[in-house]
């Protein structure tokens, strides 16, 4: 069976934008604190709009934040 | 522990409580209603009318105290408003208390057909509303901690 899987870079962009607190990417995208921690532990996959917000927040195009991987178990 | 599920489980706590109390308060007063054979439709939708404004208000008064607590403890001020997560979490959680609630009004309704008396049908309602509830708070601290994807 295919396990389908939404990574994302989300924690290395903030590290590599001078340290960017998740409160601070909260604030910039709009979501609660949880919701920032929730998707960089891949357990929540946000909506479209929520993703391509982080994007735009970092100035990388999507695929550069998140990636949709296929395994089989 | 997130806000979210303290306030989930603060939110369990504080209706088995009022059920409880409200339960035991019922009994007190009404003492020949029970065991409850007698058919009194009356009686028990009074019990579940009031039972409601009375939960509700309750809760608030709860909630309140929850917020005052968790901005001392906690040390910053509740979430001002609910995200995209927030609501799907909601909406998932109420789904299921929803059909809950269906499946003790089906259970209910297949009492009455039974020929089974009508204060069994209004207990199986007041249960399948407590269960209902509890299971949407449950719900939602499982997914707030296992996650949505």
């Amino acid at each position: 069976m295919a396990v389908h899987q939404i990574s994302n870079n989300i924690r290395t962009l903030r590290f590599h934008r001078g340290e960017m607190t998740q409160q601070q990417l909260a604030k910039a995208v709009g979501v609660t604190r949880q919701t920032i921690i929730a998707i960089e532990s891949a357990k929540y996959s946000p909506s479209l709009e929520l993703a391509f917000r982080i994007a735009r927040v970092f100035e990388k195009p999507l695929e550069e934040v998140f990636s949709y991987e296929e395994e089989n178990e | 522990m997130s806000y979210h599920e303290q306030k989930s489980i603060v939110s369990i706590i504080s209706t088995v409580l009022i059920f409880v109390f409200y339960a035991l308060y019922v009994l007190q007063k009404y003492p020949h209603k029970f065991p409850p054979s007698a058919a009194d439709p009356g009686f028990w939708a009074a019990v579940i009318l009031i039972l409601i404004p009375i939960s509700t208000a309750a809760k608030i008064i709860i909630s309140i105290i929850f917020h005052s607590i968790y901005r001392t403890m906690a040390g910053e001020k509740e979430p001002s408003f609910s995200d995209e997560r927030d609501r799907l979490i909601e909406l998932k959680a109420t789904r299921i208390s929803h059909w809950i609630f269906v499946f003790g009004f089906l259970l209910a309704m297949g009492a009455l057909s039974l020929k089974m008396p009508i204060s069994t049908m209004f207990l199986i309602f007041i249960f399948s509303g407590l269960v209902s509830d509890l299971s949407g708070e449950i719900s939602q601290i499982y997914f707030y901690r296992r996650g949505t994807s």
